[in-house]
């Protein structure tokens, strides 16, 4: 059981890493994009929107942590 | 074409900073050790990332093109997010930057630290470390040589790619004769997070039915906006940086 919690700690911290909102927003901006384009709108637009989102959201968070 | 060179030079870079990080490991403890066990961790490593490669290269060409660009383009967007943001979090001072010396150091006090074994016996100790650090470091390569290879159709260019990386790092290595500290490695990490996250927005668009404006082209659009937004976000942050001492840990 141990060692079954290990490995999926591994590939989870592999996959996803030090901040699991990042994963959550780019999979949700993921479904997104393919509901919009299976409804015929154009969602070329929305990835490259929720990247810059997800990542000066989290990298504003880590430096309020970093700070004294 | 320019996909082909994009593609070789992410893989290249990739490889070269994980080679980096790996060398520094097995100079660490073949030095203090020994170097048959060490080595013998080494090729052991070396052969399980060749089998990831083979097996999972090929079975991902059984997947329908699009499914296969959602799923890597999912794949490329987590590890190119977390290397952007590791690079960004570093180049404006909220995160040590790695250093390879202090790094180099720990780990040969560790081997030293650790039980003796007879000559002539294998040491467990020196495998267990050079086997885990080169496959922990590989196994990233690993995924982003066969997600990037298999969607271009060009596996055996990124698989080359990342060869002469390591084989680079290792005649540095050997002429250097220690862990190679001036390694921009953080600037590197930053170049590949953009050039992953890049290629993970277009792909991972196509996967879920984008067509993107241009067709192809669009790609140097995303990857000259994930530029501009990381050196932005970069430059933004460091204006509020504290004050941090180099590390010897990965963070």
């Amino acid at each position: 059981m141990r060692y079954l919690r290990s490995f999926g700690l591994f590939w989870w911290n592999f996959v996803v890493g030090d901040d699991w909102r990042v994963a959550a927003g780019l999979a949700v901006a993921l479904f997104l994009t393919w509901l919009l384009e299976h409804n015929d709108v154009s969602a070329w637009w929305v990835l490259p929107v929720a990247v810059g989102l997800v990542l000066a959201e989290s990298v504003r968070r880590e430096s309020r942590k970093s700070s004294p | 074409m320019g996909h082909e060179i994009l593609l070789f030079l992410t893989t290249f870079a990739a490889s070269a900073v994980e080679a980096v990080e790996a060398l520094t490991i097995v100079l660490a403890v073949g030095v203090v050790r020994g170097w048959r066990s060490t080595l013998v961790g080494v090729g052991a490593a070396t052969a399980v990332l060749a089998a990831i490669v083979a097996i999972l290269g090929p079975a991902l060409r059984l997947i329908p093109i699009d499914s296969l660009r959602l799923v890597v383009g999912a794949l490329l967007l987590a590890f190119g997010i977390q290397w952007l943001r590791k690079a960004i979090l570093r180049a404006s001072g909220y995160k040590p930057l790695h250093d390879e010396g202090a790094a180099f150091q720990r780990t040969r006090a560790e081997a030293e630290g650790a039980g003796q074994v007879e000559a002539g016996r294998m040491d467990w100790y020196s495998f267990t470390v050079a086997f885990k650090g080169v496959l922990l470091e590989g196994l990233e390569v690993t995924f982003i040589v066969v997600t990037f290879g298999s969607t271009q159709g060009s596996l055996g260019l990124a698989a080359g790619a990342a060869a002469a990386a390591v084989v680079v790092v290792v005649a540095v290595g050997l002429v250097v004769r220690g862990p190679l500290e001036r390694v921009p490695e953080n600037a590197l990490k930053f170049g590949v997070g953009v050039l992953l996250t890049s290629f993970g927005i277009f792909w991972g668009g196509e996967g879920a039915g984008v067509s993107w404006p241009g067709s192809d082209v669009a790609i140097l659009g995303v990857i000259a906006y994930i530029a501009l937004l990381s050196l932005a976000l970069t430059r933004v942050l460091r204006r509020t940086r504290p004050v941090l001492e180099p590390a010897a840990t990965r963070a």
